[in-house]
């Protein structure tokens, strides 16, 4: 079931075309076609196509926490938010730190088949920050692609040295949640006036930038490739901007969130509000906007963090950090960079498909909309506007900060090599197993 | 007047009726054996402290007994808090019993107003308007210790408006700075905060308030100076070098209250370590109006419960 | 409260001009007698208290300290008690900014108390005002002066002295002016918007 005819596509909003799909690469594209017979057909009534959406940072939450999500339900929501490959974090329970998890963790996403869950290993062993994992051991057997101990950084510049170097002869990348805990004891929000008016203790945006410029010299001298996880503040993007043109092999990633949202949102002291980093000033939304548009962040990653009610409809201090993304990712992304036209659709498919393939090493995700390329497609409808209800998501979470919003852009289907997965706001059954 | 979370809900105008309605109870209380209004006779109010505080708990319980209110405590230790209940729970289950009102004292900055965010998605399920009392949450606010501060400050000084407050010692973890500041400066005053950097927060330039590191520069202009208590767990949080150098630079000895003016007053929001942020014979120097501000606490605190619970429910 | 019986400004909406129930010598009259009534009827008395309600109530409970003064009798003490915090209506509206309470020096343990109010109605202003009177001693005897009783009683409760007997209808607004809050001695009725 990958043959597929889209009529009337327009391809990164360009001229519209109708494309043929054989067994889940794409073998016509041109105006006029006919339907193969046979085989199913999706009108795209001259919506604009995308490759896949690659999002590079996810948490699943599978195994150990099932109540939160599985991947089946983070799949769903992959699918429906028009994302083919997903990276699902290594913070379960066990911590995915050996090639069993990791390799547990890809059948659990080909078992599901909605979308290709690709694991991350952890750096250290028990995400701990001490002693590596196996991370050979995971490359070879388990095919994992990129290291992070996200939620904690690798805070210790010896261990994160040693990382980078070994990581350099599996080429392989390391993902670091760039946060020196030291500066963030107790962190509860954006050092800042809103924090400090609230009470809450203040996460400098020193802790985060002082780590990516420490790493990005590590990663510089051991000749290693760096990948910055959700960059949240003005001046990290500095860093990052001198170190690529020092030639440093660095990427870094933005949310969502940290596009459209600030510590504003936090005088009601809604725990669904509360991330790490934290949600900063107006003035940081801009600098992310603008270094995405200019490249000097090179992907948006969605930092997907389900959490069921019982760890979020709590005291502030108490609420465990993280918000949903894969549903409302490419909305958001529309509604800050291509509304104000500081991306355009070619654009929009460089942040949240190619480059983010290209940094994890995707051969067959993030390719061009071409002839004898694989049909990892996402037909979008920019014009639609939703409103975002958090008990309407895939997710088995709810913990949506854009609750009641209404964003544009509706993700109209989605294909995974040739197969649609998703299709008007509902997920595509397989129906051979 | 539904809740009582923050003084930033206070208007000048709120915050003066408030304190009116404090002064017309103690005339009201003045000189009767009998010191019991019937105004909350049948409305519970439960004082639930998941923090030690004997000074305001017993404040709190005072004013609601003198109103008539049925007043009960629950202290986290050996309630259900204890056995892991979540603060979700305990607000479902406190509404659901038909509280009118619930004081609280929490760790956490924001736990009032999650209380009162929950207290009204609950009413329709609980049947009961729960009106919640900020008695202290986190470093965020303790909003009842300004109002009670700013009646003694009028009191003393016979008006707040135009008066200059000095607040000094640990700003960045108290909460009851916060209530102060933002209070006396809606209220009209001219607040100075006095304390090395470290204990400032972030962003404090944005406060309607001045800050100066110089103690013995402002204590001729100030009409009163707050005195903060120095919690002895921020000693070895590298926050000042030491509690000697603390008592030096930024301690009220004598010599330094001699250089407040006639007129000028020494607050202290209690407990006191002596010695430390304030001189033993400061503290019970004429200037010094700590017992002023227990005093007024109880009125205060019937005030709001009157302004919260007295009326119809909005 | 007296207050709320008055009426805003802003009731001229009605569109019928107040008829005038006691002008400015009416009114200063009508203390005088009641006055030299408190004077009769008190004079057995050693510890004559008055005791306003507040606003106007307090105003009056003066004057007539004064004229009773005035025309020979013992001044009496004067004080002030607001009932607000006895009423039996507070859930019915929102919480009202209390009055002042001054009991005067003395107190009213065995004292012969004369509440003093501008209007009587419902009985419920004094009924809560009685209650706060014994909450600071036990009188010997209470009684009470008002300057117009305009019925609709809701309570066993009759006035000692009285001004005016105004029949009204529900609808119908009593506005007691006096010099010192409103700048001139008045009092008119104020056909309502109707029930």
């Amino acid at each position: 079931m990958s043959d597929l005819f889209i009529r009337n596509a327009r391809p990164y909003d360009d001229d519209a075309v109708d494309l043929v799909v054989r067994d889940g690469v794409i073998t016509e594209i041109g105006s006029g076609l006919e339907a193969p017979d046979g085989v199913e057909t999706l009108d795209a009534e001259g919506r604009v196509l995308l490759p896949g959406l690659v999002d590079l940072h996810v948490h699943l939450r599978e195994p150990g926490g099932e109540e939160s999500e599985t991947v089946e339900t983070g799949s769903r929501a992959a699918a429906l938010g028009g994302f083919t490959a997903v990276f699902a974090m290594p913070n379960t329970a066990p911590v995915a730190d050996t090639d069993v998890v990791t390799a547990h963790v890809r059948r659990r996403g080909a078992e599901v088949g909605l979308v290709d869950v690709h694991p991350v290993g952890a750096v250290t062993v028990g995400l701990r920050g001490e002693k590596l994992a196996e991370l050979g051991t995971m490359a070879t057997t388990a095919g994992v692609r990129m290291f992070s101990d996200d939620g904690h950084c690798v805070n210790d510049p010896l261990v994160m040295r040693r990382a980078l170097e070994y990581a350099s002869a599996l080429d392989v990348v390391i993902a670091q949640h760039a946060e020196d805990h030291r500066l963030t004891q107790g962190a509860q929000a954006n050092e800042g006036v809103v924090a400090s008016r609230l009470g809450l203790a203040g996460w400098p945006a020193t802790a985060e930038e002082t780590i990516v410029a420490r790493d990005c010299a590590l990663a510089r001298e051991a000749g290693a490739r760096l990948h910055v996880c959700h960059v949240s503040s003005a001046r990290t993007v500095e860093v990052l901007r001198s170190a690529k043109a020092a030639g440093v092999t660095v990427s870094a990633e933005v949310t969502p969130h940290h596009l459209l949202l600030t510590d504003a949102a936090l005088t009601s002291y809604d725990p669904v509000n509360k991330v790490n980093p934290p949600l900063r000033t107006a003035a940081d939304t801009q600098a992310m906007r603008a270094a995405l548009a200019e490249g000097v962040i090179d992907v948006v990653a969605t930092d997907h963090a389900p959490h069921a009610a019982q760890y979020k409809d709590t005291e502030w201090q108490a609420a465990r950090p993280g918000m949903l993304g894969l549903q409302t990712a490419l909305s958001v992304v529309v509604h800050t960079m291509v509304e104000p036209g500081l991306l355009d659709w070619h654009g929009v498919a460089r942040v949240m498909s190619e480059r983010p393939a290209e940094i994890a090493g995707l051969p067959d995700q993030g390719r061009p909309i071409a002839v004898g390329e694989p049909a990892n497609l996402v037909l979008v409808d920019p014009e639609e506007p939703w409103t975002v209800r958090g008990a309407a998501l895939a997710s088995l979470s709810s913990n949506t900060p854009y609750e009641g919003m209404r964003l544009p852009a509706v993700v109209v289907a989605t294909v995974l090599r040739g197969r649609v997965t998703a299709r008007d706001g509902r997920v595509v059954e397989r129906t051979t197993a | 007047m539904k809740h009582l979370l923050t003084v930033t809900d206070l208007d000048a105008a709120t915050a003066t009726a408030l304190l009116d309605t404090s002064d017309r109870l103690r005339q009201a209380l003045l000189g009767r054996e009998v010191r019991k209004l019937p105004t909350l006779r049948g409305r519970t109010v439960i004082t639930m402290f998941y923090e030690d505080s004997t000074r305001t708990r017993v404040s709190f319980e005072i004013a609601g007994k003198w109103m008539s209110a049925d007043t009960v405590n629950v202290s986290a230790k050996g309630s259900s808090v204890s056995k892991g209940e979540s603060l979700r729970d305990t607000s479902l289950t406190l509404s659901a019993m038909g509280a009118d009102c619930v004081i609280v004292r929490h760790p956490a900055s924001g736990a009032a107003h999650r209380l009162a965010a929950w207290a009204d998605k609950d009413r329709e399920s609980t049947g009961t308007h729960t009106s919640i009392v900020n008695a202290g949450d986190g470093t965020h606010e303790h909003p009842t210790q300004a109002l009670l501060d700013a009646a003694t400050l009028r009191d003393r000084l016979g008006s707040v408006a135009g008066r200059r407050i000095g607040i000094v010692g640990d700003v960045l973890h108290s909460r009851v700075a916060r209530s102060n500041v933002f209070l006396l400066a809606t209220l009209g005053a001219e607040v100075v905060l006095i304390a090395p950097p470290t204990l400032l927060p972030v962003g404090v330039a944005e406060w309607p308030c001045r800050v100066s590191h110089e103690i013995d520069a402002e204590l001729p202009g100030l009409d009163a100076v707050m005195m903060l208590r120095v919690q002895a767990e921020r000693m070895t949080g590298g926050f000042f070098p030491s509690s000697r150098e603390y008592a030096v630079a930024y301690g009220l000895s004598d010599a330094r209250a001699a250089m407040l003016p006639e007129h000028g007053v020494v607050l202290h929001p209690g407990p006191m370590v002596r010695g430390m942020e304030i001189a033993p014979s400061v503290a019970d120097s004429a200037r010094a109006a700590i017992l002023a501000q227990v005093r007024n606490g109880v009125h205060v605190r019937m005030a709001v419960l009157y302004h919260l619970l007295a009326g119809a429910p909005e | 409260m007296a207050n709320d019986r008055r009426g805003d400004a802003g009731g001229e909406g009605s569109g019928l001009p107040d008829r005038e129930l006691l002008s400015a010598s009416d009114v200063t009259r009508t203390i005088a007698r009641i006055a030299h009534q408190i004077i009769e009827k008190t004079a057995d008395a050693e510890h004559v208290v008055l005791i306003g309600i507040p606003t106007r109530g307090t105003v009056l409970a003066r004057r007539l300290a004064a004229a009773v003064a005035e025309f020979g009798g013992r001044a009496p003490a004067v004080g002030t008690v607001d009932p607000t915090l006895y009423r039996d209506d507070l859930r019915r509206r929102p919480a009202r900014a209390l009055e002042d309470t001054q009991v005067p020096e003395g107190g009213v343990d065995d004292a012969l108390v004369v509440l003093v109010d501008d209007v009587l109605m419902s009985g419920r202003t004094v009924r809560a005002a009685l209650d706060a009177v014994s909450e600071h001693g036990r009188p010997r005897a209470v009684q009470l002066a008002v300057l117009v009783d305009r019925g609709h009683r809701e309570l066993p409760i009759r006035a000692d002295y009285v001004g005016k007997n105004v029949p009204t209808s529900r609808s119908e607004l009593i506005l007691v002016s006096l010099t010192e809050i409103d700048g001139e001695d008045r009092v008119a009725i104020r056909r309502g918007a109707g029930e």
